[in-house]
């Protein structure tokens, strides 16, 4: 046999995918006798379920604001959002003052969807975000500018749950900071201040937080001291949304490993640089999925404050029908629309974890 | 001020309460030399290193480097830090950070120095390491051996008047190790203080001063490159210098 002489092989393209429905269809849904039997199986559940489905919310669905057609309908009855939106959305607040929580919400929503964007991550923000909360609560409250007073029991519905949610999210997530860091801490009495502080709060329902802020605060306090309720309730979420976060990013601070901290430290880098430069970022980049994870429950706890006489979305929702004995049957319907409320901000919260989890990915990519 | 840049003076250290890693270590460094510590692994020379720059601490004995003598004393460790620059087994170079910020991170944060100006100086290090091409990139973009020598040029950043390495080309193919060595050797003409934790014996024949044998956390053997390779003293090294020479 002679002596085998060395041949380069050319790189060459990878082979070309088939594409085409048909060809999709065949290989994921009909590729052997197991997937051909799921997909009909599916199938035949799709089929039995949707149409009527289908049906019941639209074909079938009374669109008019009568409660009597309504009640003889075969279908869902949707006039019920046409003639509650207005108390499902602003709860309680006075019904003259609507566009007053009407642009504040407006107001509060354009902040959070600019403070996403990428163009906005400048110091500026941060003035903005006063300023926005500023405007937002002199609206809301009034007294001042002829506007009328309103006092803040009476706030309610969207402007609520987007208050209660983006200003205990933004708040909690520096707290949430600092007890990661003080249960890593060298100092053992900032480590078990830190430690006691979350098996606390973890240890108790945001219920019973809820209560303690509304209920039992006053009591401990002075006479003619008082924190307005709302306050104490967002303080509450707050610590309690905190405790959660803080476990969160203490799973990605223990994934750094141990020789980037030894590397600032031959570098000379103090223990906060340490911190902020080399650990910090590498650890929330790792723990992206999970902060969302508490972002969005948090979004969605602020409904647990109707327990203290608070009518945020879902509350007002129950207050709207309840109220009113014409319409009180078709809470489904009414149940359906906020969920779609509440889907809408869930949904768009993970794709944005999304898109900052491939922001903060680009320097594994190859 | 001494000659000597490092002085260990009965230096002891242990791990937990029973692993005795340092024992009774006595060492002086002239400024200026060029020491390769090899010896089995658990003899304790990677210890013995990063005891010099406080990545771990001695409980018994004195350790003074460049006139400072180190203890829990936090601004002598900085002022000791400042001096000593390390390069590690593992790189540890700062993945989020492009190259050419994990060189400017530490002139412009510790050093106050202004953004250009560390990296006009960056750059003229990785020039050194013969990298600058790749300033841009993320350092999982680099090859082993690439990263090995940013990692170099970080510590060279802040002008240590030390270097210490800490068997920095055994993570790498073999294919790689050359290029480390050559930075190395080519810092070694330069007049820096070098402490290597290495079993790359040509590297310790080229440009060793001395060679110090490590067995149990004591140093058994010292000696220059000749003498130890040629002749080593204890039965120890003759044993250990059989087996990695011997493949």
């Amino acid at each position: 046999m002679s002596a085998q002489v060395f041949q380069t092989i050319p790189p060459r393209p990878a082979p070309i995918k088939v594409e085409g429905l048909v060809a999709w269809i065949r290989a994921n849904l009909f590729g052997d006798l197991r997937t051909s039997l799921g997909t009909l199986a599916i199938g035949a559940v799709l089929l039995w379920i949707v149409p009527p489905l289908i049906q019941w919310l639209f074909i079938n669905a009374v669109w008019v604001k009568n409660y009597e057609t309504c009640h003889a309908a075969l279908g869902a009855c949707w006039g019920v959002i046409a003639e509650k939106y207005r108390i499902i959305i602003f709860g309680r607040y006075p019904f003259d003052e609507e566009l007053r929580p009407l642009i504040a919400t407006l107001l509060l929503m354009g902040l959070l969807v600019l403070s996403c964007m990428r163009l906005a991550w400048k110091p500026w923000l941060g003035a903005l975000w006063v300023v926005v909360f500023a405007i937002f609560f002199t609206l809301m409250r009034g007294g001042v500018f002829g506007l009328t007073y309103v006092e803040t029991s009476l706030w309610g519905g969207l402007p609520l749950t987007l208050l209660l949610a983006s200003l205990s999210m933004t708040m909690a997530f520096p707290i949430a900071l600092v007890i990661a860091l003080g249960r890593r801490s060298n100092l053992p009495a900032i480590r078990s201040l830190c430690t006691v502080y979350v098996e606390l709060i973890r240890g108790v329902p945001l219920i019973s937080v809820l209560f303690m802020a509304s209920f039992m605060f006053p009591l401990l306090m002075p006479q003619g001291f008082n924190i307005d309720v709302l306050i104490r309730v967002l303080a509450g979420i707050t610590l309690f949304a905190a405790a959660y976060m803080a476990e969160v990013i203490r799973g990605g601070l223990q994934a750094v490993p141990k020789g980037q901290i030894e590397a600032a430290a031959t570098l000379g880098l103090s223990y906060w640089q340490t911190q902020r430069k080399i650990v910090l970022p590498q650890a929330l980049a790792m723990v992206v999925p999970g902060i969302m994870n508490n972002f969005i429950s948090t979004f969605k706890d602020t409904s647990l404050v109707t327990i203290v006489s608070m009518y945020e979305l879902t509350g007002s929702m129950g207050m709207a029908l309840n109220s009113d004995a014409n319409w009180r049957p078709f809470k489904i319907e009414g149940y359906l629309f906020i969920a779609l409320i509440y889907f809408v901000f869930c949904f768009s919260m993970s794709r944005y974890s999304r898109w900052i989890e491939k922001q903060v990915n680009k320097s594994k990519q190859r | 001020m001494s000659e000597h840049i490092i002085q260990f003076d009965k230096v002891n250290k242990w791990y937990g309460n029973n692993f005795h890693v340092l024992r009774d270590i006595d060492l002086q460094v002239k400024t200026g030399e060029r020491i390769v510590v090899c010896g089995p692994s658990g003899s304790g020379k990677s210890t013995l290193i990063r005891c010099i720059n406080r990545l771990e601490e001695h409980q018994q004995g004195h350790l003074t480097v460049d006139g400072v003598e180190l203890t829990d004393d936090v601004k002598a460790i900085d002022d000791v830090r400042k001096k000593v620059g390390m390069v590690f087994q593992q790189f540890n170079l700062f993945p989020h950070l492009t190259v050419l910020e994990n060189l400017t991170l530490s002139p412009m944060w510790v050093g106050k120095m202004p953004k250009k100006e560390a990296e006009e100086k960056a750059m003229e290090q990785l020039k050194r390491v013969r990298i600058a091409e790749q300033a841009g990139k993320y350092p999982l973009q680099l090859s082993g051996g690439q990263q090995q020598r940013v990692a170099i040029a970080r510590a060279l950043c802040l002008k240590p008047k030390i270097m210490l390495f800490d068997e920095p080309t055994s993570a790498l193919d073999p294919e790689m190790i050359k290029e480390v060595l050559d930075v190395m050797i080519e810092m070694a003409s330069q007049g820096i203080t070098m402490l290597c934790v290495t079993h790359e014996m040509g590297f310790a024949k080229a440009v060793a001063d001395r060679v110090i044998f490590m067995d149990q956390g004591q140093i058994v053997e010292q000696n220059n490159p000749h003498d130890f390779f040629n002749n080593p003293q204890s039965e120890r090294s003759r044993d250990f210098l059989s087996k990695i020479l011997g493949h």
